[in-house]
């Protein structure tokens, strides 16, 4: 139930001319946003015109006795009129249909893209589930609205007000009705849509929590079931599952009231029509023909506003997802390579000459948050190991995910080549440094496709070169080669060939700064020994970070971390003297060399 | 027929609201009937007001008085019909999602590791959603539908045959043509599920990795393949949009025409006068069925279209619920048991893939409150042997028993609660910290759960949050780092404590020193508990009772640290790799 708090933290504007930013993508389908409705409107105009005819048929055909040839006359124009309405209409699907697949196509692509640019921070706060769904259905139920308002918004209006245009030509006394009833009538309509919108909303967000559960089970189920608690967690979805019907209901309730409503108020009107009407056929101002005409276009409007109503349903939905993926297209991503930086770039100059500097930085996640890192200061040069050791929750892979920029410090500076990383185009930033990230995440595709990841233009023997330098080559070779084909979350592979795929991923680009989060833990010692020496090889800066005073005592700074804080850095023959954190993880580990330091 | 099968899997789920139902279809047809009895009123009336002078005022006073009881009758028949059909579909996807879940519950992980969780998550959010929509608007549509198209054929005959059969002998065009399109639509539908499908893995995928994707500059990449993805889409939504949406246009052509043919016939039939002549005002009946008669065609077609589309949805839904569950557990297995901890392999053979062995002719006793240690290579089939010992998995030959049981004879919940095990994937519901500890002793006190907290060395960091226990975790752990979900996960376990321990490298995203003093608190937890550990830490694998060495599936090795040790063996090997620099 934690998504609408979530949700509502990412509305960056007020949420409502979100849809506005939307409609932009309608312009590539101008043409067809113009064409359908226009076919549609002609098709309304010759619908218009059939009462018309019947009258005709009526007082001149039965009641001014022109017999039955200008009967067979009139009814011949009948279906002329179907034929041309007919035509018109399949047009109009068409370009709708064009105009809405194509609008949705754009979107999905707009989104997926303005997903790809989310900084991490935002990617934290949203959550994937909610992303998933905003690419899907959310989407989907967008495209459904704008085909429907494409064929019907204009049509609906049209018959309506044309239908009492046309009642007033035939008698105003009579037509008076119409001008009563159709403002009425909207205000049913759109009140019971001003209602139900924004209960929608919240039916589909309960909708993305089943979304959450039902994912959460798939991806838990050994734990579920090693505590046998499969029947608690079906409660619970069950729980879950009721509240929404609950809402569903709700909004059904009330939505359910529009048809009978808008009936009730034609009938009214028809009643109305045949009373003035037939008193007006009394005093002889109009015949017995124009009861039936106006009859039937109180009839035309009742048939359009069933089908409006339906298309509101239909829209409020639609207008629903589309805010919500409006939210998300309109927000602002934090770290966009905008043209902040492309005017610091001008003037950039190099602050210092280390390959990685850290200048007092803090970090906090969240506004009010407890600091994840306070005022670090360190300095790197270029081709320096550096291992970065501390206790769970101590900031090691915050002070990592600083150096790409995944997050932007909230105090303080942090220089790459001697220019702060702010001031970087991201890519330029990101081409230097190859990150092998503490969950071992490849993706479905060869392992070909994978590597490449790293390098795209990597030629098969730089790939190689960096599988056995990653201490993968078993794997490749075990698996049959790079061109084997990784299922979806790489459920073919065990986690430690996970890790060592993604440490060649990292290591074909051939990165100036090579950062390993904690990349070795599925690792056994002898594989982890084997590449801590390929690594050793290579020019980059390498930073390693790891629980294992082993992977790090190596390095040629070792950067030791408490609950955000820098408590030493140095050599490790320098920290077991001097940094009393230092020296109680590694006598942790090895317990039997405690005394012989001593 | 595939599609009659769904078709009744889906009746089915309808029958529980029999009742619901049947009373929604009698106010579909009171709504329909008095709905249609209006327009012969209105007739009866236009015929009292015939010209100048010639009008029956207090007549048609009391065919107004007619009409508007009729209109009052509806409008609240139309309502509750509503609201029946309301609660009929809601209560169907309800029903759905709800078999659906205790289905996953059930699968056998085989099922769960094969399938990409985006697809399953498909289709029991987007697919039902399919069904729920097509459902709603059948019932909302099919029955007036159906009584509306028998009802004015019915009026129509009582007023008058000959006209009536004009419009009865034209009417199966309107439903050949809804036929034919609708089964073209169902094969474009088809293809447009399929294309979603494999897009929405993708955006899983993708979405769900989406920091790998940044920290690899790969978002062009990926968007180049979500835009070929999308493109075919774009294509094949065009096609069943398009051809569905021709329905509606045949349909009221063809209605057009029926209407075009009463005004034709029936107008002569009024001014032929004699024995089958009609009255103005039952010409305008006419018309306004003839009117009111396009709607339910369309409807009804619209609601095929639609129905197609959802039974499209609905096959794939049943998909998931027809996937194989595990074998049911034996029903004379007792409910609890008292296990004191012996686990034995006896000549126990196992592979994923039946193609390429695995695990071969493993064999092991463990007595009880021994700790066996398991190491090796990574993927020589450590986390296998924990898929076995948990009966995630069963063995292809050979047994597993536990205090002399085979464990395919135990039931699964009393096997796997004898176990507590940490895995090396931490995963976490999303829910407080508290409900996180107390997973698998919901029952537990605030005193018990923080007990378990502080033995995992979890307490401080716990406290520190800023709602303590009642921290809300999100999805995937959230904000938490890897090192405090794992101090959580063995927290979880602490809180049961059962007989026999896994740990699947319980430790490797916790720092050394909190893992010291885990590591006593394991030791005393493991004290009468039979353990196994899959580690890569010493200090774990050196107190170990039995260390199993393996190696591609083998175990190639097996006996204490020392003795090992002294065998020079891989074991050795292993072992003095740690110290290389």
């Amino acid at each position: 139930m934690n998504t609408s708090p979530l949700y509502a933290g990412f509305i960056f504007d007020d949420g409502r001319t979100d849809l506005k930013n939307l409609l932009i993508y309608l312009k590539k389908q101008r043409r067809e946003c113009i064409l359908a409705p226009l076919f549609k409107l002609l098709e309304a105009c010759f619908d218009l015109m059939v009462p018309l005819v019947v009258k005709a048929i009526i007082d001149n055909g039965i009641n001014g006795g022109l017999g039955s040839g200008y009967i067979v006359k009139l009814s011949l124009i009948l279906v002329a009129l179907a034929a041309v309405g007919m035509a018109m209409a399949v047009a109009a699907q068409y370009f709708a249909a064009k105009a809405a697949v194509g609008f949705a196509t754009d979107v999905r692509s707009a989104l997926f893209s303005k997903m790809q640019y989310l900084s991490y921070s935002e990617i934290d706060k949203l959550g994937t589930s909610t992303m998933i769904t905003r690419m899907t259905s959310d989407v989907n139920q967008l495209q459904n609205g704008v085909n429907l308002v494409l064929r019907l918004f204009l049509r609906a209006p049209v018959i309506v007000f044309g239908a009492a245009i046309m009642a007033f030509t035939i008698d105003a006394q009579s037509a008076v009705v119409f001008a009563v009833v159709i403002p009425l009538l909207s205000v049913v309509v759109f009140g019971i849509m001003l209602i139900t919108i924004p209960l929608y909303k919240k039916s589909q967000s309960g909708v993305d929590t089943l979304l959450k559960k039902t994912k959460e089970n798939l991806d838990g189920a050994r734990v579920i079931r090693a505590f046998a608690r499969e029947d608690s967690e079906i409660d619970e979805f069950d729980k879950h599952n009721a509240a929404l019907t609950k809402i569903q209901l709700f909004v059904g309730r009330i939505s359910a009231l529009m048809n009978p409503l808008t009936y009730l108020l034609i009938n009214a009107a028809v009643i109305f029509i045949v009373y003035i009407g037939a008193r007006r056929v009394d005093g002889g101002f109009i015949l017995q023909g124009s009861i039936v005409a106006l009859y039937n276009y109180m009839a035309q409007i009742l048939i359009e506003l069933i089908k409006l109503a339906n298309l509101i349903i239909t829209t409020s939905k639609a207008i629903a997802c589309g805010n919500r993926i409006g939210d998300i297209i309109s927000g602002v991503s934090q770290t966009l390579d905008g043209g902040d930086s492309k005017i610091a770039r001008n003037k950039i100059e190099k602050k210092n000459d280390y390959a990685v500097a850290f200048d007092n930085v803090s970090l906090k996640y969240t506004e009010g948050g407890d600091e994840a890192l306070c005022g670090v200061s360190f300095t790197v040069s270029k081709g320096e190991t550096v291992g970065v050791i501390g206790g769970t929750g101590s900031g090691k892979t915050s002070l990592v995910n600083l150096i790409p920029a995944f997050y932007r410090a909230s105090g303080g500076e942090v220089t790459v080549d001697g220019v702060p990383v702010d001031d970087y185009d991201k890519k330029e930033l990101l081409k230097k440094i190859g990150v092998v990230p503490q969950k071992a995440v490849l993706f479905s595709g060869t392992i070909r496709e994978n590597i490449l990841w790293g390098n795209e233009s990597a030629t098969d023997d730089e790939i190689n070169r960096a599988i056995i330098s990653a201490q993968a080559w078993d794997v490749v070779d075990k698996k049959g080669g790079l061109d084997y084909v990784i299922e979806q979350d790489a459920r073919n592979l065990s986690g430690g060939q996970r890790q060592r795929l993604t440490i060649a991923r990292a290591l074909v680009k051939n990165p100036e700064i090579l950062i390993l989060d904690d990349s070795a833990s599925a690792l056994d010692y002898a594989t982890d020994a084997a590449l801590r020496s390929a690594i050793k090889e290579l020019d980059s800066t390498v930073f390693v970070v790891s629980q294992r005073a082993s992977s790090v005592m190596f390095a040629d700074k070792i950067i030791v971390l408490d609950d955000g804080a820098l408590v030493g850095v140095g050599t490790h023959d320098e920290l077991i003297k001097s940094c009393e954190p230092y020296r109680e993880i590694y006598f942790s580990q090895y317990p039997d060399e405690k005394e012989a330091v001593r | 027929m595939k599609n009659k099968g769904t078709l009744n899997r889906v009746l089915k789920y309808i029958k529980k609201y029999t009742p619901k139902l049947v009373l929604s279809v009698i106010f579909a047809a009171v709504t329909s009937l008095l709905a249609l009895y209006i327009p012969i009123l209105v007739g009866n009336a236009i015929d009292m007001a015939v010209s100048a002078g010639n009008v029956d005022m207090a007549g048609i006073a009391r065919e107004i008085v007619k009409i508007a009881v009729c209109i009052i009758a509806v409008i609240v028949s139309q309502w509750l019909m509503n609201v029946l059909n309301n609660n009929i579909t809601y209560g169907v996807t309800r029903d759905m999602r709800n078999d659906a879940i205790r289905k996953i519950e059930s699968l056998p992980l085989s099922y769960i590791d094969s399938h990409p969780t985006g697809e399953v998550v498909s289709k029991v959010i987007t697919d039902v959603d399919q069904v729920t929509d097509g459902l709603l608007m059948g019932f909302s549509q099919f029955f007036t539908g159906i009584v509306t198209i028998f009802g004015t054929i019915g009026f129509m005959l009582y007023l008058n045959w000959k006209v009536a059969l004009v419009v009865i002998l034209i009417t199966p065009l309107s439903l050949i043509t809804a036929s034919f399109i609708a089964k073209k639509t169902y094969s474009f539908f088809g293809a447009q599920s399929k294309i979603r499908g494999e897009q929405t893995a993708f955006i899983g995928e993708t979405l769900g990795n989406e920091k790998v994707v940044k920290a690899f500059s790969h978002e062009e990449k990926s968007i180049e393949k979500f835009e070929e993805i999308n493109r075919r889409l774009e294509k094949s939504s065009l096609k069943a949009v398009f051809f569905s949406s021709l329905t509606n246009p045949s349909t009221r052509f063809i209605n057009n025409i029926v209407y075009a043919g009463v005004c034709l016939f029936g107008a002569i039939a009024v001014i032929s006068g004699g024995d089958g002549a009609l009255t103005v005002g039952t010409l305008s009946s006419f018309l306004m069925y003839a009117n009111q008669y396009t709607k339910p065609f369309n409807e009804i077609s619209g609601v095929v279209t639609e129905l197609q589309n959802a039974l499209a949805c609905a096959a794939r839904v049943f998909g998931l619920l027809d996937a194989q569950s595990q074998s049911n557990d034996d029903e004379n297995a007792p409910e609890s048991a008292d296990i004191s901890g012996r686990v034995s392999l006896d000549d126990v053979s196992f592979s994923y893939d039946k193609s390429r062995t695995l695990i071969e002719h493993l064999s092991l006793d463990a007595a009880p409150g021994k700790r066996v240690a398991i190491v090796g290579p990574t993927g020589c089939g450590k986390t296998t042997v924990i898929n076995l010992l948990m009966r995630f998995y069963d063995v292809d030959s050979g047994k597993i028993s536990v205090d002399g049981t085979d464990i395919r004879n135990m039931r699964r919940r009393v096997l796997r609660r004898s176990y507590g095990m940490v895995l090396q994937e931490t995963w976490l519901k999303s829910g407080t910290i508290r409900e996180n500890i107390a997973f698998g002793k919901p029952d537990a006190t605030d005193e018990e759960i923080i007990a378990a907290a502080k033995a995992a060395h979890a307490h401080s960091f716990i406290r520190r949050l800023e709602n303590g226990y009642d921290t809300i975790i999100g999805e995937d752990g959230g904000s938490l780092s890897q090192g405090q979900k794992q101090l959580l996960c063995i927290a979880r376990v602490m809180l049961c404590l059962p007989p026999m321990l896994i740990l699947d490298e319980a430790t490797s995203s916790i720092d050394t020193r909190t893992e010291m003093k885990i590591q006593n608190a394991f030791s005393s937890m493991m004290r009468g508990r039979t353990s196994f550990i899959v580690a890569h830490r010493l200090s774990t694998i050196r107190e170990a009772d039995v260390i199993l060495v393996m190696r591609d599936g083998h175990v190639i090795e097996q006996g204490k640290h020392a003795e090992l040790l002294e065998k020079g063996g891989f074991y050795s090997e292993l072992y003095n790799s740690q110290f290389k620099k």
